[in-house]
């Protein structure tokens, strides 16, 4: 049934309007990708169901996507927004109509209520999905829909202020007999009384924004001084994300799993718990890789934590889908961390393994049908994984955010039980204003081993340029003994990683798998240099073509290797070790299989250029080589080696964003560690510390200003 | 021609025992001076001079020639030419290198012909002679004979001194050649070393000067000499480097890393030249499609027509496999121009660069465009032109400069150009600029616009506040209702069809397939009196 569906919104999609000369393309794909990404869905609509007409989306990017696909589906007509830059974007091609509502700035776009509220007017839109973030869960926004007769598709405002607000939640959740941590339930006004308070409930504290979900302003603290910079950080980074710079500080769960669970409840007094989702799989508080169901869980602690969740939701008369977040600890003693009111980023992983279209269960909730499904109808098919793919640097903790243009994209549907969830085609910008995600990757299997061996093949055949991307840390983290065996936490990178992400470690074998591909690419692209066509006067005595003696550096090492061709069999001696590589090499394609002595590879092949460099993703991590000829290695040796500059004594922004404070001025001593400047990108703050002791010589940039990647901040002597 | 295959390794030869069986191995005898002369001959300067040359970061002369060309295709000449100088002690046996200071001959780059000279450092510091500009001379002459490109890779103190007047009339016959053998063959200097006074003036002379980054230098006169005259202090890097020539004076086309980097870079460039003006434009083997559409294309130009866009990446998306060789990629960047191929067809590249001053014409983008231009024409590579421009840059640093003149050798050019023309204009294409680009009007065989194009006298605002000045006027929508689009252009012919982005690909490859056999001549004429 999925597939003919897809195949009819597939081919409504494809009105060949825009491109009369696209009959054979190879490339569309990726600019298709919502509609043909797979799902499983089991609930069928019922198309005599009557819904809404038309609804508004209040959102932009992969979500909007999403809410689309499903109206699509249940013939509902869209309308979707945008702010100026956003005014190409998929979700605003896919969407019936598109209402421009501001600016780039999300203040005065995606969060302009007043914009929004005009443009549900003047497309006479009757119900509005939220998504996430933004005004998803935004009491204020839902009260004006409401008085405006305008369904808001996710619980009433009564939910949204009850479970919105951290504290009063947690007094809820106690009530309604929910596991709760220990800690401080209170406003915290100032630093000293964060210290007291801290010290009350006893180190390491959590300090979080009361208002803010997910990771934002998110500290944990080990000490008072901890605890007053966290309070420093946290309260700004509240103010500038919410508005609201009221504070929270409790007990923090040493090297706890991160388990939700989902809920759908109805308007008449149904609630179902949709099993659980891990999100174990942090970074900075922000989740990373998701899998549903959890390896940790056993039927009876899943039947614990869903009830609980259930009563919770029942006990704030919640309608729609929402999340319960727990923190579970070893002993699987579980606590209520916080309850979403709003469909999840990782939604999908439910999905897979239940069978519902989500989004389409909260539209019929919020049309006030009762739900379809009892507790004993919710099922758990198989295994589904998400990996969250970011425009960011994961060397530099973990992730740092990039920016750009999609030079390439194509996303990786020729993988079977693969969907994807992205908002961006070829030649969008991944700009600093809005969250930089690339797309959701989910693959899903009969178990768990073949939803992971799925989200590897995947994430090799994704295609991603022109932006920084993660996906050297998320195939590390698939294919990590310890994730692979359940062993996680929230700590797991910072322990896995303790200096940093590295990319992958290359074991002899993969070292020699990679010299071989690497070099008989170098020898395809060689003999292709000597192919011309028509008339070219190429000399009639041919030269021996088929033995190559190279030399390839990679990472310090310098290997010899010798390359012999036959067609498309390369015979490769690397490192004293033969391999034979098979590979029709097309030079254009991005993505190329290659058969190593029967082991298939995928790689991409990023660059290369004249001089012998290349770099090549493989295994998920970019390596990069220079391969030579014999000679051309030997004459390498006189070649005079270059000034490398001293990155210690400057400060380069180590990713785009905005300044919000210079903390020196030329003449300043500073000491190493101490804090030099803070840029704020994506709405995280990064504090830039100095990396030795010395005198500042230059500040090249003041508060307010926009830098780029790479740019000169400041300079010491 | 007396020739010999070089083997790789610059290891002595043993030769073969030709001649008189009697003599041959013993001392004196004719073979073994032969073998002596050829062993010399590759030693060049002495190992202790091919050291020090390997000390500067440097390669010698042979060493250049085998990373160049195919592995055991070069084939010298001249390897017996001692110089001729009497004077000065320069006569004394001591002072004879066979071959003297370059090695000359032909080879092949991926199977392609290319004769090739190689200046010898190690020899009188690479000192031009009479026998080495003879050297030179021989192998010009029979490259333009056979039509093969000429590669010069330099590396010379200077002239001769010794050799007074001798050297100068050596200079004199390589310019020469230089001339005559200009938009016959492709003409190519990699400056590996030096190069100064008169000798400065055969790279100029050719095609395409690149350099390689801190052990090369052109200059009229060095340092010191600068430093007594206009009492100027400066560094030999300042006056003459890499940097120098290829980000400020526009002397230079590119720089590499270092001398592999340089050469391997070499192989790659030769293969977008034709061999001669009587070769096709070359066509390599293509794995990229046709037929691919570029959807990127379709959001790449921003809504706001004020803002910039980065043209390199239009060029990169359209050609095969996004291989573009940018040529002065550093210089006048508010154009960009360079080498790339469509469905394997070499392609000659240029495009306002909005990213820089707006992609506006100045003095040195239009010099730097139109020498391009005329390299292509000559060499029968067919010009794909991607037009964002905004007018010439006014100001009287311009117009003092002489940007009249200077512009009109862009016009010049592309007016003159016969060889297949195809533009595009991406978004603006204002006033007398908008001629110039390759237009409609100076034969531009297919003028593609983008939906975003705007072809008008200038942007909306200008021109509402001329027209209507002095006075209050919500004219400017009006105005760009009218003009700022591509429909003015379209109506009267001047653009042969709008066309979405994505498509430009494929536009651009059936119409050059279509083009190929384009001819058009221009008036007979001794030579045209472009605007110099």
């Amino acid at each position: 049934m999925a597939a003919s569906l897809r195949q009819v919104v597939a081919g409504a999609w494809r009105q060949p309007e825009r491109h009369l000369l696209a009959l054979q393309c190879a490339t569309r794909h990726s600019r298709w990708c919502l509609i043909t990404s797979r799902t499983l869905y089991t609930a069928e609509y019922d198309p005599n169901e009557k819904t809404f007409e038309k609804l508004l989306i209040a959102n932009r990017g992969e979500i909007a996507c999403r809410v689309i696909k499903t109206c699509k589906k249940m013939g509902i007509k869209t309308v979707a927004i945008h702010s100026d830059v956003d005014s190409t974007a998929v979700h605003v091609k896919m969407a019936d109509e598109a209402v421009c509502v501001g600016p780039a700035p999300t203040s005065k776009s995606y969060l302009n209520m007043d914009a929004i509220m005009e443009a549900i007017k003047k497309t006479r839109a009757q119900a509005v999905h939220p998504g996430y973030g933004f005004l998803s869960e935004n009491k204020e926004f839902a009260r004006r829909l409401a008085s405006e007769g305008v369904t808001f598709i996710g619980p009433d405002t009564h939910a949204i202020q009850a479970m919105g607000d951290k504290i009063e939640s947690k007094l809820l959740a106690k009530n309604a007999k929910v596991n709760t941590i220990p800690g401080f339930d209170g406003v915290v006004k100032d630093a000293d009384e964060a210290v007291r308070i801290a010290r009350e409930i006893g180190y390491p504290v959590m300090i979080k924004a009361s208002a803010g979900g997910g990771g934002k302003g998110m500290r944990i603290a080990w000490d008072d001084e901890e605890t007053r910079e966290g309070f420093r950080f946290s309260s700004q980074e509240a103010a500038s994300s919410f508005g609201d710079d009221r504070l929270l500080i409790e007990k923090f769960i040493d090297n706890p799993r991160h388990i939700e669970i989902q809920v759908l409840a109805d308007k008449h007094d149904n609630a179902l718990w949709l099993n659980e989702r891990e999100c174990s799989i942090q970074r900075r508080n922000q989740k990373v890789v998701e899998e549903a169901p959890s390896t940790f869980l056993d039927p009876d602690t899943r039947r614990a934590m869903g009830e609980q969740a259930v009563a919770l939701a029942k006990a704030v008369k919640y309608s729609s889908a929402g999340t319960v977040e727990f923190l579970v600890d070893s002993k699987k003693n579980f606590y209520f961390l916080e309850m979403n009111t709003r469909l999840q980023v990782e939604h999908p992983i439910t999905e897979c393994i239940t069978g519902l279209d989500l989004v389409q269960e909260m539209i019929r909730v919020a049309k006030g049908y009762p739900l379809r499904h009892k507790q004993a109808d919710i099922p758990i098919n198989g295994w589904a994984v998400e990996c969250r793919v970011y425009a960011e640097d994961p060397y530099k903790s973990f992730g740092l955010p990039s920016i750009g243009r999609l030079s390439q994209y194509q996303e990786p549907l020729h993988v079977s039980n693969v969907r994807v969830d992205s908002g961006i085609q070829e030649g969008s910008d991944i700009s600093i204003y809005y969250d930089p995600m690339i797309s959701k990757l989910i693959t899903y299997g009969s178990d768990r081993a073949e939803a992971l061996q799925r989200m590897e093949e995947a994430l090799d055949n994704y295609v991603i340029r022109g932006v920084t991307h993660n996906i050297a840390l998320l195939r590390e983290v698939i294919i990590h003994p310890r994730f692979v065996q359940g062993n996680i936490s929230t700590k797991f990178l910072p322990d896995v990683y303790p200096d940093g992400f590295k990319g992958h470690k290359l074991t002899d074998l993969e070292k020699r798998e990679l010299l071989a591909i690497a070099t008989s690419l170098y020898v395809a692209e060689q003999l292709r240099s000597q192919q011309f066509l028509g008339s070219p006067r190429i000399s009639l005595a041919k030269l021996d073509l088929n033995n190559w003696e190279l030399s390839v550096q990679l990472g310090d090492g310098t290997y010899s290797v010798t390359v012999s061709n036959n067609g498309s069999t390369f015979s490769v001696e690397a490192d004293g070790m033969k391999l034979n590589v098979t590979n029709e090499w097309n030079l254009a394609s991005p993505l190329s299989s290659v058969t190593i002595d029967g082991t298939h590879r995928t790689i991409q092949c990023l660059s290369r250029d004249a001089a012998g460099n290349i770099s090549i993703q493989f295994l998920g991590t970019v390596y990069k080589l220079r391969i030579l000829t014999k000679l051309a290695a030997e004459l390498s040796k006189y070649m005079p080696e270059k000034a490398v500059e001293d990155t210690t004594s400057i400060l380069r922004s180590p990713m785009p964003g905005a300044v919000v404070a210079v903390s020196v001025k030329p003449g300043d001593l500073v000491s190493e560690g101490q804090e030099i400047c803070v840029i704020e990108a994506m709405k995280m703050q990064n504090s830039l510390i100095a990396a030795k002791s010395g005198k500042v010589k230059a500040v090249h940039c003041k508060a307010g200003e926009t830098v780029g990647e790479g740019d000169l901040l400041v300079e010491l002597e | 021609m007396a020739a010999l295959r070089l083997l790789p390794r610059l290891l002595p030869v043993s030769r073969p025992r030709l001649v008189r069986p009697r003599s041959a191995g013993a001392p004196g005898s004719v073979p073994e001076r032969i073998a002596e002369k050829r062993r010399a001959a590759l030693l060049g300067g002495g190992q202790a001079r091919l050291d020090a040359q390997h000390k500067r970061g440097k390669l010698t002369a042979r060493e250049r020639i085998l990373l160049l060309l195919d592995p055991g295709s070069f084939v010298e000449y001249d390897m017996f030419v001692e110089h001729r100088c009497a004077d000065f002690g320069m006569e004394s046996d001591q002072n004879k290198y066979p071959g003297d200071s370059v090695v000359t001959g032909q080879g092949r780059i991926n199977g392609r012909l290319a004769y090739v000279f190689s200046q010898d450092f190690t020899v009188f510091g690479g000192s031009l002679s009479g026998a080495h500009a003879q050297k030179i001379c021989k192998i010009m002459d029979q490259a333009v004979m056979v039509g093969a490109p000429v590669i010069g890779l330099n590396d010379s103190g200077g002239a001769r001194i010794q050799e007074g007047v001798e050297s100068l009339a050596g200079y004199a016959d390589i310019f020469l050649r230089n001339v005559l053998c200009s938009g016959v063959v492709p003409q190519i200097s990699l400056i590996m070393g030096p190069c100064a006074g008169g000798a400065v003036y055969s790279p100029a002379l050719t095609d395409f000067t690149f350099m390689v980054k801190d052990t090369s230098y052109l200059f009229i006169t060095g340092p010191d000499v600068v430093k007594s005259v206009t009492n100027e202090d400066v560094t030999q890097e300042q006056l003459g480097g890499a940097k120098t020539h290829t980000a400020v004076s526009g002397v230079a086309h590119r720089a590499f890393e270092n001398d592999v980097d340089a050469l391997l870079n070499l192989r790659e460039f030769f293969n977008y030249l034709p061999l001669s003006n009587r070769d096709p434009a070359p066509v390599r083997k293509c794995h990229d499609p046709s037929n691919r559409l570029v959807p990127e294309l379709d959001t790449v130009v921003p809504m706001e027509s004020t803002k910039a866009y980065d043209m390199v990446d239009i060029v990169h998306s359209i050609v095969d496999e996004r291989e573009f060789f940018e040529i002065m990629p550093s210089y006048a960047r508010n154009i960009i121009v360079g080498f790339a191929r469509m469905n394997g067809r070499t392609v000659g590249i240029l495009g306002n660069q909005p990213k820089v001053a707006s992609g506006c014409l100045d003095i040195n983008s239009s010099v730097k465009g139109a020498r391009f231009v005329r390299f292509c024409d000559a060499f029968n590579i067919p010009l794909i032109t991607f037009v964002d421009v905004p007018g010439f840059l006014p100001g009287t640093a311009q117009e003092y400069g002489g940007i009249i003149r200077h512009g009109a050798k862009l016009l010049f050019a592309f007016a003159e150009a016969t060889v297949p023309k195809i533009t595009i204009i991406t978004r603006k294409a204002y006033g007398g600029a908008y001629d110039v680009m390759s237009s409609k009007h100076l034969r531009g065989d297919v003028n593609y616009a983008w939906p975003t194009a705007e072809v008008a006298v200038m942007g909306a605002k200008g021109a509402v506040r001329i027209i209507f000045r002095g006075k209050e006027t919500d004219a400017e929508a009006e105005y760009v209702n009218k003009f700022a689009n591509p429909f003015p252009a379209a109506v009267r012919g001047f653009v042969d069809d709008i066309i979405e982005p994505s498509t430009t690909r494929i536009r651009i490859c059936r119409d050059l397939e279509v083009l190929a056999s384009k001819t058009q001549s221009n008036p007979w004429k001794k030579h045209a009196n472009i605007p110099l």
